[in-house]
């Protein structure tokens, strides 16, 4: 689907700087040669298999199931994974990538903070250097991951320029990087960005489509007939969608944040009010005003709070063969609030976005029917948000 | 021939970079005629994007000063059409790749040939993706300018093969800002511009200085200069334009 230029039907590309272009080759010929290498391959599978805890489960949702009264739902369980989200997969792949490129540096933005904790993981496992970029705005609202990163020895540094959140905290890194390439590798974290990264971190992510296919047939003979998963740049929805994109009959269904409602300003679901423009390096879907300015986005969830989508999904989007919704933040807090009572699993604020569209589909379905939810993360990052959006304060 | 090559005719040029609307409209026409009167032989508009993910803190600023006093592209171009009346050195835009797009990237392009912009730098438009642009350029007439950069290295002679305008050299690693040393090797650089075009070369990024300007342009073909001109406008405001006309003054002086 990629040709040499990364492109995704007509999205994608590679829209940056020339200082930057150079370091997007280097890094995609070392992706080409690693990718099919087997050491390379042997190691990674044993850091995901030892260090993070892969193959991460897949778990019948019973209670769900009867509760909601429709389609069998089974979860994804990519919060069990070390650092307690999908992030660990693809920041494991890179910083292995960009250690065997001689790198000792590692620079990343966060949004909700579980790629920034992730790759200070993995610096400090692979004995590099990090520094993670992080929206001011980001910084008060997921404090907890803020300590956890400088407690695995990355230095944070609070971005204060535009809105203050993730799309500030990426144009940041990216100007970092033109800074200091020589012995830096910026760990992006979604599938978005110039070419190489769209492709290289839904590589990395597909992991969890492989392992769904393999134990949904273990456990049930059969393929799903959807798979859910929410989509900020929307790489746990494109590592969970893409095994699956030859098998049509298996629905493919990313949910976006509509903050307050998508026919508000305090949005940011991209493909339902976005339009075609040029950013961050590639050409998709974006939030932005009739000259082209990007628009400030809003979702209760940091870690959805971008103004664009990566460009395999815009591209999705166009063939048709993904369906992207909308779940607004009331839907999302409920959803959080409904799977912890229900199943005893408190999700990401993230992936309680795609909890709240299963909520509304699965009653729709036959019983006979499979639908899975990628539980992207875990929760706990989120409590003291979601208590003061019910009116409490709680001291983290 | 490109009207940018006029720009190059007066000695080694000096180049000045303004953002337009930063903090109105009107101080930029008169920093502009300021510029021009007290010898720029060519001006960079720029036009403010809200993310200039290639700039430092100085142009983020002024990008931002200048969308919060409601700039739009339209009234950028209706501001050149104006401003063709007074000024007649070469006219270039600096602005982001969806700032064109979104605006329609004929209407943008055909906007430009007829208020009067000879080229356009486009600093997130690397050479892998300039066709995004070019044909409709050439269509017009308006110049596409290409960057090099320090670690440009074996991509400098097809970008400079396929120059037009001017080549825009990098000087350093990172974004747009003043700096007090440059240690780029630029004249391996330049001589591998020279030895792939006959299109002039200037260098920008980091220049303050007269000392800067000179040792830039005797390499080079001229110097570009934009955070030091905008931080006097951010901090004269309205009466920039009487400070930035003597500023340019001293840097040309440099150069002559």
């Amino acid at each position: 689907m990629t040709n040499k230029q990364g492109r995704f039907g007509i999205h994608g590309g590679q829209y940056i700087p020339e200082t930057l272009m150079n370091a997007v080759i280097e890094l995609e010929e070392a992706y080409e040669h690693y990718k099919n290498d087997e050491g390379f391959n042997k190691e990674l599978t044993e850091l995901f298999n030892e260090y993070a805890g892969r193959p991460s489960r897949l778990y019948y949702a019973e209670k769900m199931t009867k509760d909601l009264g429709g389609a069998k739902i089974y979860l994804k369980r990519e919060d069990l994974n070390h650092t307690g989200a999908h992030k660990i997969n693809n920041v494991l792949g890179q910083a292995l990538l960009a250690k065997k490129m001689g790198k000792t540096r590692l620079i990343a933005e966060t949004g909700a903070g579980q790629h920034g904790v992730a790759t200070a993981t993995a610096a400090a496992l692979m004995g590099m250097e990090c520094v993670v970029f992080m929206g001011e705005e980001d910084t008060k609202r997921q404090a907890l991951n803020v300590y956890r990163m400088r407690l695995l020895g990355a230095e944070v540094i609070p971005v204060t320029t535009g809105t203050a959140t993730l799309k500030d905290a990426v144009s940041e890194a990216m100007r970092e990087w033109t800074s200091r390439i020589d012995d830096t590798h910026y760990c992006l974290g979604s599938v978005m960005g110039p070419h190489p990264f769209p492709t290289i971190v839904r590589d990395f992510q597909a992991v969890i489509s492989k392992e769904i296919k393999t134990q949904m047939l273990e456990k049930e003979g059969r393929l799903p007939d959807a798979v859910i998963a929410c989509v900020g740049g929307g790489s746990n929805a494109i590592g969970s969608f893409y095994n699956f994109i030859d098998d049509k009959d298996v629905r493919l269904i990313g949910c976006e944040a509509a903050g307050r409602g998508v026919d508000t300003f305090e949005t940011a679901a991209t493909i339902a009010t976005g339009k075609i423009g040029i950013f961050h390096g590639m050409k998709s879907y974006f939030c932005q005003d009739e000259y082209g300015q990007i628009a400030p986005v809003y979702s209760i969830s940091a870690g959805l709070d971008y103004p664009g989508i990566g460009p395999e999904h815009a591209y999705l989007h166009d063939a048709g063969r993904a369906e992207y919704v909308s779940i607004t933040d009331e839907e999302a807090v409920n959803a959080f609030e409904y799977l912890a009572r229900t199943e005893g699993i408190i999700p990401a604020i993230e992936s309680a976005h795609a909890v709240a569209y299963a909520m509304k589909l699965a009653p729709q379905l036959d019983s006979d029917k499979i639908i899975v939810i990628t539980i992207s993360g875990r929760g706990d990052k989120d409590c003291a948000a979601i208590a003061r959006y019910r009116g409490e304060d709680i001291h983290e | 021939m490109s009207n940018l090559k006029r720009a190059f005719e007066n000695g080694k040029a000096f180049i000045a970079f303004v953002t337009c609307g930063d903090p109105d409209l009107e101080t930029t026409r008169e920093v502009v005629k300021a510029a021009v009167e007290n010898g720029a032989d060519l001006i960079e508009l720029g036009i403010p994007f809200s993310d200039p993910t290639a700039e430092g803190p100085v142009i983020q600023g002024a990008n931002l000063r200048a969308l919060s006093g409601g700039i739009t592209t339209d009234k950028v171009m209706e501001f050149v059409q104006e401003l063709r009346n007074d000024v007649k050195v070469p006219l270039v835009y600096m602005t982001y790749a969806n700032v064109v797009f979104s605006y329609g990237t004929d209407r943008f392009i055909r906007r430009c040939s007829e208020v009067g912009i000879d080229g356009i730098i486009i600093p997130d438009l690397p050479y892998e993706e300039k066709e995004e642009f070019l044909p409709t350029c050439h269509e017009y007439g308006v110049d596409l300018v290409s960057l090099i950069a320090p670690t440009s290295d074996k991509r400098i002679a097809k970008i400079a093969g396929d120059a037009e305008g001017f080549v825009y050299i990098v000087s350093s690693l990172g974004v747009t800002g003043m700096r007090s040393e440059i240690n780029t090797d630029l004249a391996s650089i330049v001589k591998m511009v020279r030895d792939n075009t006959d299109v002039p070369c200037a260098i920008g990024f980091g220049i303050s200085t007269p000392e800067q300007a000179k040792k830039m342009a005797d390499l080079s073909d001229g110097a570009i200069v934009g955070s030091a001109i905008v931080k006097l406008i951010e901090k004269y405001g309205k009466e920039a334009p009487k400070y930035v006309g003597e500023y340019v003054k001293s840097m040309k002086d440099a150069l002559r």
